[in-house]
Protein backbone atom coordinates (compact mmCIF):
# COMPACT_ATOMS: atom_id res chain seq x y z
CA UNK A 1 0.00 0.00 0.00
CA UNK A 2 1.13 3.49 -0.79
CA UNK A 3 -0.44 6.80 0.06
CA UNK A 4 -0.50 9.70 -2.28
CA UNK A 5 -2.05 13.09 -2.79
CA UNK A 6 -3.93 13.84 -5.98
CA UNK A 7 -4.45 17.48 -6.84
CA UNK A 8 -7.85 18.34 -8.33
CA UNK A 9 -8.11 22.16 -8.06
CA UNK A 10 -11.51 22.80 -9.52
CA UNK A 11 -14.51 24.81 -8.40
CA UNK A 12 -17.36 22.96 -6.74
CA UNK A 13 -19.50 25.11 -9.00
CA UNK A 14 -17.55 24.47 -12.20
CA UNK A 15 -20.56 23.07 -14.03
CA UNK A 16 -22.72 26.06 -13.15
CA UNK A 17 -19.87 28.46 -13.94
CA UNK A 18 -19.45 26.92 -17.38
CA UNK A 19 -23.17 27.31 -18.04
CA UNK A 20 -23.14 30.90 -16.76
CA UNK A 21 -20.32 31.76 -19.17
CA UNK A 22 -22.28 30.22 -22.06
CA UNK A 23 -25.40 32.13 -21.03
CA UNK A 24 -23.49 35.39 -20.76
CA UNK A 25 -22.13 34.93 -24.29
CA UNK A 26 -25.58 34.09 -25.59
CA UNK A 27 -27.16 37.15 -23.96
CA UNK A 28 -24.40 39.33 -25.35
CA UNK A 29 -24.74 37.94 -28.87
CA UNK A 30 -28.45 38.85 -28.86
CA UNK A 31 -27.98 42.16 -27.01
CA UNK A 32 -30.13 41.04 -24.11
CA UNK A 33 -29.57 42.70 -20.71
CA UNK A 34 -30.33 40.35 -17.83
CA UNK A 35 -31.33 41.29 -14.29
CA UNK A 36 -31.34 38.63 -11.55
CA UNK A 37 -33.93 39.73 -8.96
CA UNK A 38 -33.28 38.52 -5.40
CA UNK A 39 -35.29 38.94 -2.19
CA UNK A 40 -37.15 37.11 0.56
CA UNK A 41 -40.57 35.70 -0.29
CA UNK A 42 -43.09 38.51 -0.64
CA UNK A 43 -40.70 41.50 -0.63
CA UNK A 44 -42.02 42.66 -3.98
CA UNK A 45 -40.05 41.01 -6.79
CA UNK A 46 -43.10 40.52 -9.01
CA UNK A 47 -44.48 44.00 -8.23
CA UNK A 48 -41.10 45.63 -8.89
CA UNK A 49 -40.64 43.85 -12.23
CA UNK A 50 -44.15 44.90 -13.30
CA UNK A 51 -43.63 48.53 -12.24
CA UNK A 52 -40.22 48.61 -13.94
CA UNK A 53 -41.65 47.18 -17.15
CA UNK A 54 -44.35 49.87 -17.14
CA UNK A 55 -41.63 52.52 -17.21
CA UNK A 56 -39.28 50.79 -19.65
CA UNK A 57 -41.73 49.31 -22.13
CA UNK A 58 -41.70 52.26 -24.55
CA UNK A 59 -37.96 51.85 -24.88
CA UNK A 60 -37.17 48.21 -24.20
CA UNK A 61 -38.98 44.94 -24.80
CA UNK A 62 -38.89 43.03 -21.53
CA UNK A 63 -39.44 39.36 -20.72
CA UNK A 64 -39.45 37.40 -17.48
CA UNK A 65 -38.15 34.08 -16.22
CA UNK A 66 -40.03 33.10 -13.08
CA UNK A 67 -38.37 30.81 -10.56
CA UNK A 68 -40.58 29.25 -7.91
CA UNK A 69 -40.45 26.07 -5.90
CA UNK A 70 -43.96 25.32 -7.18
CA UNK A 71 -46.90 27.00 -9.02
CA UNK A 72 -47.10 29.35 -11.98
CA UNK A 73 -49.06 32.23 -10.43
CA UNK A 74 -46.28 34.79 -11.01
CA UNK A 75 -45.85 33.77 -14.67
CA UNK A 76 -49.61 34.10 -15.17
CA UNK A 77 -49.49 37.60 -13.62
CA UNK A 78 -46.66 38.57 -15.96
CA UNK A 79 -48.45 37.29 -19.05
CA UNK A 80 -51.59 39.18 -18.05
CA UNK A 81 -49.43 42.30 -17.99
CA UNK A 82 -48.32 41.53 -21.53
CA UNK A 83 -44.84 40.27 -20.65
CA UNK A 84 -43.50 37.10 -22.27
CA UNK A 85 -42.89 34.81 -19.29
CA UNK A 86 -41.44 31.36 -18.72
CA UNK A 87 -42.05 29.56 -15.46
CA UNK A 88 -39.40 27.35 -13.86
CA UNK A 89 -40.46 25.08 -11.01
CA UNK A 90 -37.41 24.09 -9.02
CA UNK A 91 -39.25 21.26 -7.28
CA UNK A 92 -37.94 22.18 -3.85
CA UNK A 93 -34.54 23.58 -4.80
CA UNK A 94 -33.96 26.88 -3.00
CA UNK A 95 -32.32 28.78 -5.88
CA UNK A 96 -32.09 28.84 -9.68
CA UNK A 97 -29.13 27.28 -11.50
CA UNK A 98 -27.66 27.81 -14.95
CA UNK A 99 -29.19 24.71 -16.54
CA UNK A 100 -32.71 25.88 -15.62
CA UNK A 101 -32.02 29.30 -17.13
CA UNK A 102 -30.66 27.72 -20.34
CA UNK A 103 -33.92 25.83 -20.78
CA UNK A 104 -36.01 28.91 -20.03
CA UNK A 105 -33.98 30.96 -22.51
CA UNK A 106 -34.52 28.24 -25.15
CA UNK A 107 -38.25 28.57 -24.50
CA UNK A 108 -38.15 32.36 -24.87
CA UNK A 109 -36.12 31.98 -28.05
CA UNK A 110 -38.63 29.50 -29.46
CA UNK A 111 -41.45 31.87 -28.48
CA UNK A 112 -40.95 35.59 -29.13
CA UNK A 113 -37.29 35.05 -30.08
CA UNK A 114 -34.25 36.45 -28.26
CA UNK A 115 -33.70 39.14 -30.87
CA UNK A 116 -37.11 40.54 -29.99
CA UNK A 117 -36.08 40.92 -26.34
CA UNK A 118 -33.97 43.70 -24.82
CA UNK A 119 -34.22 42.91 -21.12
CA UNK A 120 -34.87 39.67 -19.23
CA UNK A 121 -35.80 39.82 -15.55
CA UNK A 122 -35.10 36.59 -13.71
CA UNK A 123 -37.30 36.40 -10.61
CA UNK A 124 -35.25 34.09 -8.41
CA UNK A 125 -36.67 31.88 -5.67
CA UNK A 126 -37.44 33.98 -2.57
CA UNK A 127 -34.36 33.24 -0.43
CA UNK A 128 -31.63 35.45 1.04
CA UNK A 129 -28.89 32.81 1.15
CA UNK A 130 -28.61 30.26 -1.62
CA UNK A 131 -28.99 32.27 -4.85
CA UNK A 132 -25.80 34.20 -4.05
CA UNK A 133 -23.45 31.37 -5.05
CA UNK A 134 -25.15 30.67 -8.41
CA UNK A 135 -24.18 32.87 -11.34
CA UNK A 136 -26.91 32.87 -13.99
CA UNK A 137 -24.96 34.83 -16.58
CA UNK A 138 -26.77 38.02 -15.57
CA UNK A 139 -25.49 41.56 -16.11
CA UNK A 140 -26.89 42.76 -12.80
CA UNK A 141 -28.16 41.19 -9.59
CA UNK A 142 -30.50 43.35 -7.51
CA UNK A 143 -31.59 42.79 -3.95
CA UNK A 144 -35.03 43.96 -2.84
CA UNK A 145 -35.60 44.40 0.88
CA UNK A 146 -39.04 45.53 2.01
CA UNK A 147 -39.65 47.84 4.96
CA UNK A 148 -41.69 45.34 7.04
CA UNK A 149 -38.73 42.92 7.09
CA UNK A 150 -36.72 45.32 9.23
CA UNK A 151 -33.48 47.29 9.01
CA UNK A 152 -31.35 44.49 10.49
CA UNK A 153 -31.43 42.22 7.43
CA UNK A 154 -28.01 43.31 6.06
CA UNK A 155 -26.50 42.30 9.41
CA UNK A 156 -28.20 38.91 9.30
CA UNK A 157 -27.67 38.17 5.60
CA UNK A 158 -24.51 40.07 4.63
CA UNK A 159 -23.73 37.83 1.63
CA UNK A 160 -26.65 38.84 -0.52
CA UNK A 161 -26.39 42.55 0.31
CA UNK A 162 -22.69 42.48 -0.54
CA UNK A 163 -23.31 40.58 -3.78
CA UNK A 164 -26.00 42.88 -5.22
CA UNK A 165 -25.17 45.53 -7.83
CA UNK A 166 -28.16 47.65 -6.75
CA UNK A 167 -30.17 47.67 -3.52
CA UNK A 168 -33.88 48.47 -3.55
CA UNK A 169 -35.80 49.21 -0.37
CA UNK A 170 -39.43 48.52 -1.25
CA UNK A 171 -42.79 49.29 0.39
CA UNK A 172 -41.62 52.70 1.62
CA UNK A 173 -45.27 53.77 1.44
CA UNK A 174 -45.94 51.78 4.61
CA UNK A 175 -42.83 53.06 6.43
CA UNK A 176 -44.88 55.09 8.99
CA UNK A 177 -46.34 51.84 10.34
CA UNK A 178 -42.91 50.28 10.96
CA UNK A 179 -39.95 51.53 12.95
CA UNK A 180 -37.44 50.90 10.17
CA UNK A 181 -34.21 52.67 11.16
CA UNK A 182 -32.96 54.14 7.90
CA UNK A 183 -29.68 55.39 9.33
CA UNK A 184 -28.84 52.02 10.89
CA UNK A 185 -29.63 50.32 7.58
CA UNK A 186 -27.46 52.75 5.63
CA UNK A 187 -24.60 52.60 8.12
CA UNK A 188 -24.21 48.83 7.66
CA UNK A 189 -24.41 49.10 3.88
CA UNK A 190 -21.81 51.89 3.78
CA UNK A 191 -19.23 49.32 4.87
CA UNK A 192 -20.77 46.18 3.39
CA UNK A 193 -21.52 47.39 -0.13
CA UNK A 194 -20.46 51.01 -0.57
CA UNK A 195 -20.60 50.96 -4.39
CA UNK A 196 -24.12 49.65 -5.12
CA UNK A 197 -26.66 52.47 -5.54
CA UNK A 198 -29.65 52.38 -3.18
CA UNK A 199 -33.20 53.20 -4.18
CA UNK A 200 -36.15 53.69 -1.86
CA UNK A 201 -39.24 52.65 -3.77
CA UNK A 202 -42.85 51.65 -3.61
CA UNK A 203 -43.48 49.19 -6.40
CA UNK A 204 -47.23 49.44 -6.03
CA UNK A 205 -47.57 53.20 -5.38
CA UNK A 206 -44.75 54.28 -7.67
CA UNK A 207 -42.50 56.24 -5.27
CA UNK A 208 -38.87 56.26 -6.39
CA UNK A 209 -39.51 54.04 -9.40
CA UNK A 210 -38.50 56.70 -11.92
CA UNK A 211 -35.06 57.14 -10.34
CA UNK A 212 -34.49 53.39 -10.27
CA UNK A 213 -35.62 52.99 -13.89
CA UNK A 214 -33.46 55.89 -15.05
CA UNK A 215 -30.41 54.28 -13.47
CA UNK A 216 -31.28 50.86 -14.91
CA UNK A 217 -31.68 52.37 -18.40
CA UNK A 218 -28.19 53.86 -18.09
CA UNK A 219 -26.80 50.42 -17.24
CA UNK A 220 -28.59 48.85 -20.22
CA UNK A 221 -27.20 51.52 -22.56
CA UNK A 222 -23.70 51.16 -21.11
CA UNK A 223 -23.80 47.40 -21.72
CA UNK A 224 -24.69 47.97 -25.38
CA UNK A 225 -21.98 50.50 -26.07
CA UNK B 1 -29.39 25.08 2.01
CA UNK B 2 -27.80 23.63 -1.08
CA UNK B 3 -24.88 21.87 0.59
CA UNK B 4 -26.22 18.45 -0.40
CA UNK B 5 -26.30 19.44 -4.08
CA UNK B 6 -22.81 20.92 -3.92
CA UNK B 7 -21.39 17.90 -2.12
CA UNK B 8 -22.99 15.49 -4.56
CA UNK B 9 -20.96 17.19 -7.30
CA UNK B 10 -17.87 16.92 -5.10
CA UNK B 11 -18.49 13.20 -4.54
CA UNK B 12 -18.73 12.59 -8.31
CA UNK B 13 -15.49 14.48 -8.96
CA UNK B 14 -13.70 12.71 -6.12
CA UNK B 15 -14.72 9.21 -7.25
CA UNK B 16 -13.74 9.98 -10.84
CA UNK B 17 -10.32 11.35 -9.85
CA UNK B 18 -9.70 8.47 -7.45
CA UNK B 19 -10.50 5.87 -10.12
CA UNK B 20 -8.23 7.59 -12.63
CA UNK B 21 -5.42 7.58 -10.10
CA UNK B 22 -5.91 3.86 -9.41
CA UNK B 23 -6.98 4.37 -5.80
CA UNK B 24 -8.04 1.49 -3.60
CA UNK B 25 -9.66 3.93 -1.23
CA UNK B 26 -9.91 7.63 -0.56
CA UNK B 27 -8.46 8.66 2.81
CA UNK B 28 -9.49 12.30 2.78
CA UNK B 29 -11.05 15.00 0.63
CA UNK B 30 -9.77 18.59 0.82
CA UNK B 31 -11.92 21.62 0.16
CA UNK B 32 -11.12 25.35 0.25
CA UNK B 33 -14.06 27.56 1.15
CA UNK B 34 -14.24 31.31 1.49
CA UNK B 35 -15.89 32.80 4.57
CA UNK B 36 -18.19 34.76 2.25
CA UNK B 37 -19.56 31.68 0.46
CA UNK B 38 -23.08 30.77 1.56
CA UNK B 39 -22.39 27.33 3.02
CA UNK B 40 -22.41 25.99 6.56
CA UNK B 41 -19.70 23.69 7.86
CA UNK B 42 -22.10 21.36 9.70
CA UNK B 43 -24.30 21.01 6.63
CA UNK B 44 -21.27 20.18 4.46
CA UNK B 45 -20.06 17.55 6.90
CA UNK B 46 -23.54 16.08 7.21
CA UNK B 47 -23.95 15.92 3.44
CA UNK B 48 -20.56 14.23 3.09
CA UNK B 49 -21.41 11.61 5.71
CA UNK B 50 -24.49 10.70 3.69
CA UNK B 51 -22.83 10.80 0.27
CA UNK B 52 -19.56 9.03 0.99
CA UNK B 53 -21.44 5.76 1.55
CA UNK B 54 -22.59 5.76 -2.06
CA UNK B 55 -19.24 4.47 -3.32
CA UNK B 56 -16.97 1.90 -1.63
CA UNK B 57 -13.96 4.08 -2.58
CA UNK B 58 -15.11 6.97 -0.40
CA UNK B 59 -16.93 5.26 2.46
CA UNK B 60 -14.21 6.00 5.04
CA UNK B 61 -12.98 9.29 3.58
CA UNK B 62 -12.77 12.28 5.91
CA UNK B 63 -13.80 15.73 4.73
CA UNK B 64 -11.24 18.43 5.52
CA UNK B 65 -12.13 22.04 4.89
CA UNK B 66 -9.78 25.02 4.90
CA UNK B 67 -11.68 28.24 5.40
CA UNK B 68 -10.27 31.31 3.66
CA UNK B 69 -10.62 34.79 5.16
CA UNK B 70 -11.69 37.48 2.72
CA UNK B 71 -8.93 39.69 1.26
CA UNK B 72 -9.39 42.72 -0.95
CA UNK B 73 -7.22 45.08 -2.96
CA UNK B 74 -7.90 48.81 -2.80
CA UNK B 75 -8.02 50.22 -6.32
CA UNK B 76 -7.48 53.76 -5.02
CA UNK B 77 -4.35 53.30 -2.90
CA UNK B 78 -3.11 49.76 -3.65
CA UNK B 79 -3.52 48.55 -0.08
CA UNK B 80 -4.15 44.82 0.23
CA UNK B 81 -6.14 43.95 3.35
CA UNK B 82 -7.88 41.14 5.18
CA UNK B 83 -11.42 41.83 6.36
CA UNK B 84 -14.57 40.26 7.76
CA UNK B 85 -17.89 39.75 5.98
CA UNK B 86 -19.11 43.24 6.81
CA UNK B 87 -16.30 45.71 6.17
CA UNK B 88 -15.33 45.89 2.52
CA UNK B 89 -13.99 49.46 2.52
CA UNK B 90 -10.23 50.07 2.46
CA UNK B 91 -9.12 50.58 6.07
CA UNK B 92 -6.15 52.70 4.93
CA UNK B 93 -7.86 55.33 2.78
CA UNK B 94 -11.60 54.66 3.24
CA UNK B 95 -12.16 54.08 -0.48
CA UNK B 96 -15.13 51.99 -1.63
CA UNK B 97 -13.32 51.02 -4.82
CA UNK B 98 -11.96 47.65 -3.77
CA UNK B 99 -11.63 44.28 -5.49
CA UNK B 100 -12.27 41.05 -3.66
CA UNK B 101 -9.18 38.83 -4.10
CA UNK B 102 -10.39 35.88 -2.05
CA UNK B 103 -13.18 34.89 0.30
CA UNK B 104 -15.78 33.44 -2.06
CA UNK B 105 -13.96 30.18 -2.90
CA UNK B 106 -15.88 26.93 -3.20
CA UNK B 107 -13.00 24.74 -4.43
CA UNK B 108 -12.10 21.10 -4.44
CA UNK B 109 -8.37 21.13 -3.68
CA UNK B 110 -7.56 17.43 -3.93
CA UNK B 111 -7.69 14.02 -2.31
CA UNK B 112 -5.41 11.74 -0.34
CA UNK B 113 -5.68 8.18 -1.58
CA UNK B 114 -4.28 4.74 -0.93
CA UNK B 115 -2.95 2.90 -3.99
CA UNK B 116 -1.57 -0.62 -4.43
CA UNK B 117 2.26 -0.59 -4.45
CA UNK B 118 2.37 -1.49 -8.12
CA UNK B 119 0.02 1.28 -9.19
CA UNK B 120 1.19 3.42 -12.10
CA UNK B 121 2.40 6.87 -11.08
N1 LIG C 1 -47.81 48.53 0.43
C1 LIG C 1 -47.06 47.95 -0.49
N2 LIG C 1 -47.29 46.67 -0.81
C2 LIG C 1 -46.50 46.10 -1.74
C3 LIG C 1 -45.46 46.83 -2.41
N3 LIG C 1 -44.85 46.01 -3.27
C4 LIG C 1 -45.46 44.80 -3.17
N4 LIG C 1 -46.46 44.87 -2.26
C5 LIG C 1 -47.37 43.78 -1.86
O1 LIG C 1 -46.63 42.75 -1.24
C6 LIG C 1 -47.15 41.48 -1.60
C7 LIG C 1 -46.06 40.63 -2.23
O2 LIG C 1 -45.60 41.27 -3.42
P1 LIG C 1 -44.98 40.47 -4.63
O3 LIG C 1 -44.58 41.45 -5.65
O4 LIG C 1 -45.88 39.37 -5.02
O5 LIG C 1 -43.69 39.87 -3.91
P2 LIG C 1 -42.69 38.72 -4.44
O6 LIG C 1 -41.36 39.03 -3.89
O7 LIG C 1 -42.82 38.59 -5.92
O8 LIG C 1 -43.33 37.43 -3.75
P3 LIG C 1 -42.92 35.89 -4.01
O9 LIG C 1 -42.78 35.72 -5.50
O10 LIG C 1 -44.09 35.15 -3.47
O11 LIG C 1 -41.67 35.66 -3.26
C8 LIG C 1 -48.31 41.74 -2.55
O12 LIG C 1 -49.49 41.73 -1.81
C9 LIG C 1 -48.03 43.13 -3.08
O13 LIG C 1 -49.17 43.83 -3.45
C10 LIG C 1 -45.28 48.20 -2.05
O14 LIG C 1 -44.41 48.91 -2.57
N5 LIG C 1 -46.09 48.68 -1.08
MG1 LIG D 1 -43.22 36.88 -7.06
ZN1 LIG E 1 -30.47 26.52 0.04
ZN1 LIG F 1 -7.16 52.42 -0.02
Amino acid sequence: MAEKTVSIETSMLSRNERLATELRERFRAHQVYVVNVLSSPGSGKTSTILATNERLRDRYRCAVIEGDIASDVDAVTMKEAGLPAVQINTGGLCHLEGNMISQAVDALDAGVGLDAIDVIFIENVGNLVCPVDFDLGENLAIMILSVPEGDDKPVKYPGIFQHAGALLLNKVDVAPAFDFDMSAYNAVLDDLNPTAPRFSVSATKGDGMDAWCAWLSEQIEAARA
Amino acid sequence: MHELGLMSGVADTVVESARQAGAERVISVHLRIGDMAEVMDEALQFAWEVLRDEDPLTKDAELEVDYVHPRSLCVSCGNEFEHDRFHLRCPACGSAETMLLSGRELDIVGIDIETPDDAPN
